[in-house]
């Protein structure tokens, strides 16, 4: 009758990492740790009533992309500071990148489209088969390895330029 | 066209190999404040062994020991009888590991935690409502709890209920012992019962 699911706490353990890594190239490290708890929240209110338990990594980072696309709102729509002194502009990285500083690829990324965005990251980051991120963006296999592709495509002309 | 890979193979390898330490611990209060931690579990040190813990907000539901049986199966089995919705959450099990110390420090006797009995049925539940009835130091035999349970000739039955005790040290089955003296089984391995029975003086 229904789906046998595992604990919960056992997603959280083999996908956490992940889901938390993805958080911070789409949305940065500054809003991640929000993005990352309003994932699993809500992937905890609908996990007993999932009907299949296969894909499930899918199915949290469909949702991780949704809470990461809610942030990438709520940022735009937040007032920026007029009156406050605009701080001094970050020194571009080094070459070969200090350890601590984000490269400004994860910056480009979050330009692209949101399906492009995602694809990419798991794609390059997860080595996710496309079969299964067709399944994440809910769309055809060649539609996600166009998704890759384009993605790819634009990062790299930018990159060059 | 290299030089795009390797940024790409750099930009992954910055990101943060593992989420802050204390996002388990918010997730889980975020997800008891919202109603949806169902069941929280924590492993806890004994002179038995570790033990995993779990509560649901009713109460106590599970007490097992991590040696006999792994974390993985008691997790999955609470998932299947109570709920999926399982998280490590320690400061949600704070009572019990606070009243399962002093009991192995010799400082406490009884249990005052509640217990949610629900994920036992008929017969096993009222053989193990009944084996909490019985005092420290005290022992019964199968056949006493057999027929407290109200089936005085169903002590193999009675025997299984006690093998399916799901809160094993806190539903005392250890104090359940063969008639004549001989201990009997127990989940945990008899070495176990025979610890607990010594700590409570009824073993010499």
């Amino acid at each position: 009758m229904s789906v046998r699911l595992p604990a919960f706490q056992s997603l959280l353990d083999v996908h956490g990492s992940d889901v938390y890594r993805f958080c911070v190239a789409m949305v940065g490290a500054v809003d991640a740790d929000d993005c990352f708890q309003e994932t699993w929240i809500a992937a905890l209110r609908a996990y007993p009533k999932l009907r299949r338990a296969d894909n499930l990594r899918a199915w949290l980072f469909r949702i991780a992309q949704n809470k990461a696309i809610d942030a990438h709102r709520a940022r735009s729509r937040r007032p920026v500071p007029v009156d406050s002194v605009p701080e001094p502009a970050a020194p571009p990285p080094a070459v070969g990148g200090a350890e601590d500083s984000e490269p400004e690829l994860w910056a480009r990324v979050r330009e692209l489209p949101p399906k492009q965005r995602t694809a990419v990251f798991c794609r390059e980051v997860l080595g996710m088969p496309y079969a299964e991120l067709a399944l994440l963006l809910e769309c055809s296999e060649d539609a996600a390895r166009r998704n890759v592709h384009e993605g790819l495509k634009r990062l790299r002309k930018e990159y060059s330029r | 066209m290299n030089d795009f890979e390797s940024a790409l193979r750099q930009a992954a390898g910055s990101l943060p190999a593992e989420p802050p330490a204390s996002a388990g611990a918010k997730l889980a209060d975020r997800a008891a404040a919202d109603g949806l931690l169902d069941v929280a579990y924590a492993t806890v040190d004994s002179p038995l062994g570790p033990l995993v813990v779990a509560a649901t907000p009713r109460g106590l539901v599970r007490v097992a020991y991590s040696e006999a049986v792994s974390r993985d199966e008691v997790l999955e089995d609470l998932a299947a009888r109570v709920s999926p919705r399982v998280l490590e959450a320690p400061a949600r099990v704070d009572e019990p590991r606070r009243e399962l110390d002093e009991y192995f420090a010799g400082r406490r006797q009884e249990f005052d935690l509640p217990i949610d009995w629900s994920i036992l049925r008929g017969f096993t539940l009222k053989v193990l409502r009944e084996t909490a009835r019985i005092d420290f130091g005290e022992l019964r035999s199968y056949a006493d709890v057999a027929s407290a349970a109200g089936s005085p000739r169903a002590v193999r039955a009675a025997g299984n209920a006690l093998g399916a005790n799901p809160m094993p040290v806190v539903v005392p089955c250890h104090r359940v012992v063969r008639t004549g003296g001989a201990l009997g089984g127990y989940t945990g391995g008899l070495e176990r019962k025979e610890f607990l029975l010594r700590l409570e003086g009824s073993l010499l």
